[in-house]
């Protein structure tokens, strides 16, 4: 029995989410007391891992998976759980390994706990806190299976130091044709950008910036934050900002630590995707406006004079 | 084509979420529940299909019989026929292999479903699903067509979009993008009507054990008041986001 961690990498290097899983992963595996590992694919450095407590790496280096396939990956993470001996398998919650989690459930025959906030309270009945409700309520979930999946939340644990004098190895898998059912044809991302899922700070925007024209200010702001930008539903089923912007229960989910909403009213419908963030900040006209009553600060102001001046003040903090 | 359209029966997002008998179940108690709004986005799709390219379309739905009326929604916006297995959803594993039954025995080319739903979240079953099967599968799609057997897919990543070829039989797990919420529809008295006479089949569960069990409910803490500051005293946000949130 041992704890194995997928650290999930992007153009050869970690997220933060990666780190997060190694964090978790570690602490686990010494509630168990056994064996800790983890497994990259085409990472270009892995010793970063060490300073979160991956004593063992084992990297993976394979061509065909330049491009992320779904089961490719399945099929390495199952090869190196059984390399390992793991019995319990710790991922991430970004969107490529939402995708392979399930999958790997099946392959290894395991129970599968997703959206999990903490470590397990007990580990015998293995048990875990998991968000649910759109983060209206929690779960606590036993796991039956010998084999366990844990899907932590991003930004749930944490990234946590833990040193280690770590070594890595090369790990040797063999992928067959079946494993590429699914091919990528094509890759279209805007480069150089924070995207909503990576971003420590997220800036959105309503309905209350009256048009297309206004986001200068936002993109501002979110420079200067080095943040990613968003926007309410109503502003990109208008066609105001594109779709991938789109922050809410049926666009993307976001986690952040920081989460600043302009000229949204809170719908209940945007506060279920956007709620699992740190702290939120709410600048709006309407002091009645719902969003009020989620946010942790709160301006009552016209967004076309609050945003400039919190853009020409963050710049002084920044610079002093 | 034949395309098994599954379905989750959810709690309106506007539901109020408490727990009863100790924090051990959910409190269904005036609760409103809809097609989970990710599966409707992929039965609308369904139903392109079917007026465009001659689809037939079955839903499905693993629950009890109050999830019925979810299932009769589903025929009367244009889905032909319905099967609900008779068992509580409550692990992810249990229902996906239920799921699989269904599909082996009915044949179908092509499994849609939502990339999660809205109560539980755990956003497992369509990937299991396809797994057991051993069908191509694709998550958190935005586009799909179908020529023959040839299936050309979008799907987002993040920061953007990836393009997919696959082949059927498949498992899609679709969300807002494979059409629009503009795209959804609500259904007339006619389909309503009709709906009363098309198939909804109950089968009985396999007897397989749950692969996680729920003990206990929690509802998060009770968040403290909005600390409202002057919109002429933004040095004082920055300062509070500084040194009392420390998240800049």
């Amino acid at each position: 029995m041992s704890v194995l961690v997928f650290a999930d990498s992007s153009e050869g290097k970690f997220k933060k989410s990666a780190f997060e899983v190694v964090s978790y992963g570690k602490k686990v595996a010494e509630q168990l007391g056994t064996a800790f590992t983890v497994v990259t694919i085409n990472a270009s450095e892995v010793s970063e891992l060490y300073t979160y407590g991956a004593e063992k790496v084992l990297r993976v280096s394979n061509d065909q998976l330049r491009t992320f396939n779904a089961k490719g990956y399945t099929s390495v993470i199952q090869q190196a759980a059984a390399a390992v001996n793991a019995s319990v398998v710790v991922l991430d919650s970004s969107i490529n390994v939402l995708h392979v989690a399930p999958m790997l459930a099946v392959a290894m025959q395991a129970g599968y706990a997703s959206n999990v906030v903490a470590l397990p309270s007990e580990i015998a009945p293995f048990t875990i806190k998991r968000k649910a409700f759109s983060n209206k309520g929690f779960s606590n979930t036993t796991m039956n299976t010998e084999n366990k999946i844990i899907g932590v939340a991003k930004n749930s644990y944490g990234v946590h130091e833990n040193p280690v004098t770590g070594t890595s190895e090369s790990f040797d898998v063999i992928l067959s044709e079946s494993d590429f059912g699914v091919t990528s044809e094509k890759v279209e991302k805007a480069s150089g950008k924070v995207t909503i899922a990576d971003a420590d700070t997220v800036v959105s925007a309503g309905r209350g910036l009256k048009g297309p024209e206004n986001w200068g200010m936002i993109e501002e702001l979110a420079d200067v934050l080095g943040a990613a930008t968003a926007c309410s539903k109503p502003v990109s089923d208008l066609g105001w900002r594109p779709h991938g912007e789109h922050v809410g229960q049926t666009g993307k989910p976001v986690a952040s630590n920081l989460y600043i909403a302009i000229g949204i009213s809170g719908a209940i419908q945007h506060l279920a995707g956007i709620n699992a963030s740190k702290v939120k900040v709410v600048i709006n006209t309407d002091p009645e406006a719902p969003f009020f009553k989620a946010a942790d600060y709160g301006i009552v102001g016209d967004a076309f004079e609050v945003v400039p001046a919190l853009i020409d003040k963050l710049k002084a903090f920044k610079a002093a | 084509m034949k395309i098994l359209v599954c379905i989750s029966h959810v709690p309106d997002t506007t539901s109020k979420i408490n727990f009863t008998e100790n924090d051990t179940q959910f409190d269904t108690n005036g609760v409103q529940y809809v097609i989970n709004p990710y599966d409707e986005f992929s039965l609308t799709r369904a139903m392109w299909f079917k007026e465009k390219q001659g689809a037939s379309i079955t839903v499905v739905n693993v629950g009890n019989a109050t999830t019925e009326p979810t299932l009769r929604k589903a025929l009367a916006i244009g889905a032909d026929a319905a099967i609900r297995v008779n068992a509580l959803a409550t692990d992810g594993l249990f229902v996906a292999k239920q799921l699989a039954e269904v599909v082996k025995n009915g044949g179908y080319d092509l499994v849609l479903t939502g990339r999660e739903s809205i109560d539980y979240n755990g956003g497992m079953v369509p990937g299991m699903l396809a797994s057991l099967l051993d069908y191509n599968f694709v998550n958190g799609c935005v586009g799909i067509e179908v020529t023959g057997t040839t299936v050309s897919l979008t799907r987002e990543i993040d920061g953007g979009n990836e393009t997919h070829a696959a082949t059927l039989p498949m498992v899609v797990a679709g969300q807002k993008g494979i059409v629009e919420e503009s795209d959804l529809r609500i259904p007339n008295m006619r389909g309503i009507m009709m709906a009363r006479k098309k198939p909804l089949t109950v089968l009985e569960p396999l007897d397989i054990a749950n692969a996680t069990s729920v003990q206990s409910y929690e509802k998060p803490a009770p968040k403290g008041a909005v600390k409202l500051i002057e919109a002429d005293n933004i040095d004082v946000l920055i300062d509070l986001l500084h040194n009392e949130a420390k998240v800049i």
